[in-house]
């Protein structure tokens, strides 16, 4: 099977299945589904039935529902967080590749302070001090994110700075945004794709990890991390509950992991003139 | 005498994973003690037919066909640890660039010794005399105790040396030498010659000459055979190959480095007005000065070469024109206008009125813009002219430097080596430049696309009355091309003048050097340029 020109494995399809099943839930996830986010539609726990499929959660409401709506805002909020990290990551990571030493070093040791401390004890300080919402959330991960895009940015845009045809663009006046943007970051862009698909299933289960923790998505909106934590206890009672929506995360990461792996074998695999030696 | 016959390949065939034929049907027959030179454009399989040789090919490589017979042993038919027994053992190889073989952690006496100990051919004492006994042959400095030493610690001429030292350490039977002096200076080049011919000589190994170079063969080979897109072209005996060559393609090779050691030099040009001039400047990195108090001046339509061994500083000196490397002292002014040192504080202007073109074209040209997007940068950059102005002035340049038009919206990958300088080369005509300065835009290409280019410069030069600075190591390049040319020695110009005159004695002694070092096809050049230099 091919897609986008590339020979795609089965695995790499399957995963491709995965991530499109889970978009489509995403986008129409409020139409399919029978109830209402909020609404209690029968005791607590209660089993899979013809009503509710997947039974009701620790307050009665519908657990499918619930994982429909869950997916819109958990995928979602991982989506904009991802896009915007890797904007500012990006962007910071080749200008400091490019530019002179002084941007560098601010940039770098900045960044190497917030990696020093670890990512959870960070998100815990700022969420703190900014209070919890969607928002705050979102801004808080993109930007711990964005130090490890750096990181990755910097290093490939170093590599690629140092060829002749970036020194050729600076020969001719170029400014610095026509170098990263135009020169450096077409040539990035394949490492920079798969590290998305990696960046984006860290920062899902991030926010699954803050929700667990209850500083994640506010009530009562559903996201699968809460949902989890919400029904722990069920297992103790031998309910499945708490199970579903462990479960829906579990898959989205295995099909987003099956497609970058697929994107790194493009990537490795030697192409075009290096095949041919 | 077929009892002679050490090694013999037959009708062999070797392709790509793909399916792609790199060589095709070749015989090459090796006696005890012969010394068989390939010949070839790059791309042309020597290589290829050199590791085959071994039965080995590389990743992405099969051989598909024919026989390899090593000593009376079919090496296609011998098992993967029969072969490994035979290699190292047997057949050695010495690949062109030495720095990039060898272990930079472990001492070159370990790997020296390593394969006669691993094959039990010696024991590691028995190794070691014997490797200081070559170090000696080789005449490496110290030899009782440069063995201990690293990689890195040694000359790129000596650590060459020191791989020769490692294939001959098992005494083998045939030796494959891939380009062994291509990576070396033209002054090095001729002793680390002279002694791979007497270790040769002095061993009775036969040797696979691998090389593109034919007056290096000459030097060197028996015979030689002439290899084109993976097909034998001719094959024959030295004096013949290179006096009466039988094919076109054999003679089109001979008669291209002919060229270049007896060319007619350019006169210089007189009374043409001054454009660019460099006084007493005196540049470098960290603390180091690379070039010390250089001058020159550059008129206007003409050539200035600039030659040296790598080192030298001469590439320094194309970095300080167009301000990479900001200058410490002196002056570098254009039409009179001293410019200012760095880069960053250049006019726009300036910047358009000096264009480079670099070594490498591989990796000058962004291999995911479109030809149309490279060239058309310029265009749009300095005379802000829009889309279908800028359209069709890439076609007219593209035309200019001999590219079809179509060209246009492809991208370098699809692109051979030279026609990619040639874009290169278009580029800096788009910005309507008064100087180029070439920092070796030939030395990547195969010898006759060299040519091409050069011609294709010169022919630019005198239509559009451009002003070249020429670096280049290679003394062909500078007889056809250059005017005028100055020489460089750690970090200073020696010599500077007409070509003809630096060309001619009186000679600095230096470039008397770097003159005679260059081989020529005599196949007895080699003997008597250590003659002269024994009586000198």
């Amino acid at each position: 099977m091919k897609i986008f020109g590339h020979k795609a494995p089965l695995t790499a399809v399957i995963g491709l299945l995965i991530i499109l099943l889970n978009v489509v839930i995403a986008l129409a996830g409020p139409a399919l589904s029978p109830y209402t986010e909020t609404q209690t539609v029968g005791k607590i726990w209660s089993s899979m039935s013809s009503a509710s499929w997947l039974g009701t959660d620790q307050i009665g409401r519908d657990m499918f529902t619930r994982l429909l709506y869950g997916a819109r805002l958990t995928i979602g909020i991982a989506l904009v967080t991802t896009l915007l990290s890797f904007a500012i990551g990006i962007t910071l990571g080749l200008v400091a590749a490019v530019t002179g030493r002084w941007i560098d070093i601010v940039l770098s040791r900045a960044v190497d302070i917030v990696l020093s401390v670890p990512l959870l004890i960070w998100a815990l300080m700022i969420l703190s001090i900014f209070g919890q919402s969607l928002t705050s959330l979102v801004l808080t991960i993109a930007f711990l994110d964005s130090t490890r895009v750096f990181r990755l940015a910097r290093a490939l845009g170093m590599n690629l700075a140092s060829l002749d045809f970036v020194e050729v663009a600076k020969l001719r006046g170029e400014g610095i945004w026509w170098v990263v943007w135009r020169e450096i970051l077409p040539n990035a862009a394949a490492p920079l794709m798969s590290e998305f698909g990696l960046r984006f299933c860290f920062n899902f289960l991030f926010i699954a990890a803050l929700s667990f923790l209850g500083l994640g998505v506010p009530l009562p909106y559903a996201d699968w991390g809460g949902m989890v934590r919400d029904n722990i206890t069920s297992l103790k009672l031998g309910r499945a509950a708490a199970l579903y929506p462990a479960a829906a995360i579990a898959l989205l990461t295995v099909g987003i992991n099956l497609v970058v792996d697929w994107f790194l074998s493009i990537d490795a695999r030697p192409s075009g003139a290096q095949a041919e030696m | 005498m077929a009892d002679d016959m050490i090694l013999e390949l037959e009708k062999l065939r070797v392709e790509t994973i793909t399916g792609r034929v790199l060589v095709d049907n070749v015989d090459v027959t090796l006696r005890r003690g012969e010394i068989l030179g390939l010949i070839g454009e790059s791309g042309a399989g020597k290589s290829t037919i050199g590791l085959a040789s071994m039965a080995y090919a590389r990743a992405g490589m099969r051989i598909t066909g024919g026989s390899i017979t090593l000593d009376g042993t079919e090496l296609r038919a011998s098992t993967a640890a029969q072969r490994r027994n035979f290699r190292g053992k047997s057949i050695a190889y010495i690949a062109q660039s030495a720095a990039a073989s060898f272990n930079p952690s472990m001492t070159l006496m370990d790997q020296v010794c390593e394969a006669p100990v691993v094959h039990g051919v010696m024991t590691r004492p028995e190794a070691e005399a014997y490797a200081k006994k070559l170090f000696r042959t080789l005449q490496l400095p110290n030899p009782d105790t440069i063995g201990g030493r690293y990689p890195h610690q040694v000359s790129g001429g000596q650590l060459q040396r020191a791989m020769a030292a490692m294939a001959m350490s098992c005494r083998p039977d045939v030796i494959v030498l891939d380009e062994p002096t291509t990576a070396l200076d033209v002054t090095t080049q001729i002793e680390v010659l002279a002694l791979l011919r007497d270790l040769i000589r002095e061993f009775g190994t036969a040797g696979l000459y691998i090389t593109h170079d034919l007056a290096v063969v000459a030097q060197i080979a028996h015979r030689i055979m002439v290899l084109r897109h993976g097909k034998m072209v001719e094959v024959g005996d030295a004096q013949q190959v290179l006096e009466a060559p039988r094919t076109d393609y054999a003679r089109a090779l001979v008669n291209e480095r002919r060229e270049a050691e007896h060319l007619q030099l350019t006169e210089p040009l007189k009374g043409a007005q001054p454009v660019l001039s460099m006084t007493n400047v005196t540049a470098g990195y960290g603390p180091v000065a690379i070039v010390k108090n250089a001058s020159f001046v550059l008129a206007k339509g003409e050539t200035l070469a600039v030659v040296g061994e790598s080192g030298s500083g001469k590439s320094t000196i194309a970095r300080i024109v167009v301000g990479l490397l900001p200058r410490w002292e002196g002056d570098v002014s254009l039409d009179g206008k001293t410019l200012p040192p760095a880069l960053g504080e250049r006019s726009k202007d300036i910047l358009r009125r000096l264009q480079m073109v670099h070594q490498m074209p591989d990796v000058a040209l962004n291999p995911r813009q479109t030809l149309a997007q490279i060239i058309g940068r310029p265009v749009q950059f300095y005379f802000n002219r829009s889309g279908g102005d800028v359209r069709k002035r890439v076609l007219e340049l593209l035309h200019q430097v001999g590219l079809p038009e179509e060209f246009a919206d492809r991208r370098p990958g699809q692109l051979s080596g030279g026609q990619k300088q040639r874009v290169c080369i278009a580029r800096a005509l788009a910005a309507e430049p008064e100087v180029i300065i070439c920092d070796e835009p030939t030395s990547a290409l195969d010898p006759l696309v060299a040519e091409e280019v050069l011609k294709l410069l010169k022919g630019l030069q005198d239509d559009l009355g451009l002003a070249y600075i020429f670096i280049t190591h290679d003394l062909g390049t500078v007889r056809r091309i250059a005017h005028r040319t100055a020489v460089m020695l750690k970090g200073e110009i020696i010599a500077q003048g007409p070509t003809a005159e630096i060309f001619s004695p009186p000679f600095h002694p230096y470039t008397e050097k770097l003159i005679t070092s260059v081989p020529e096809m005599d196949t007895h050049w080699l003997d008597k340029i250590l003659a002269t230099r024994k009586v000198a």
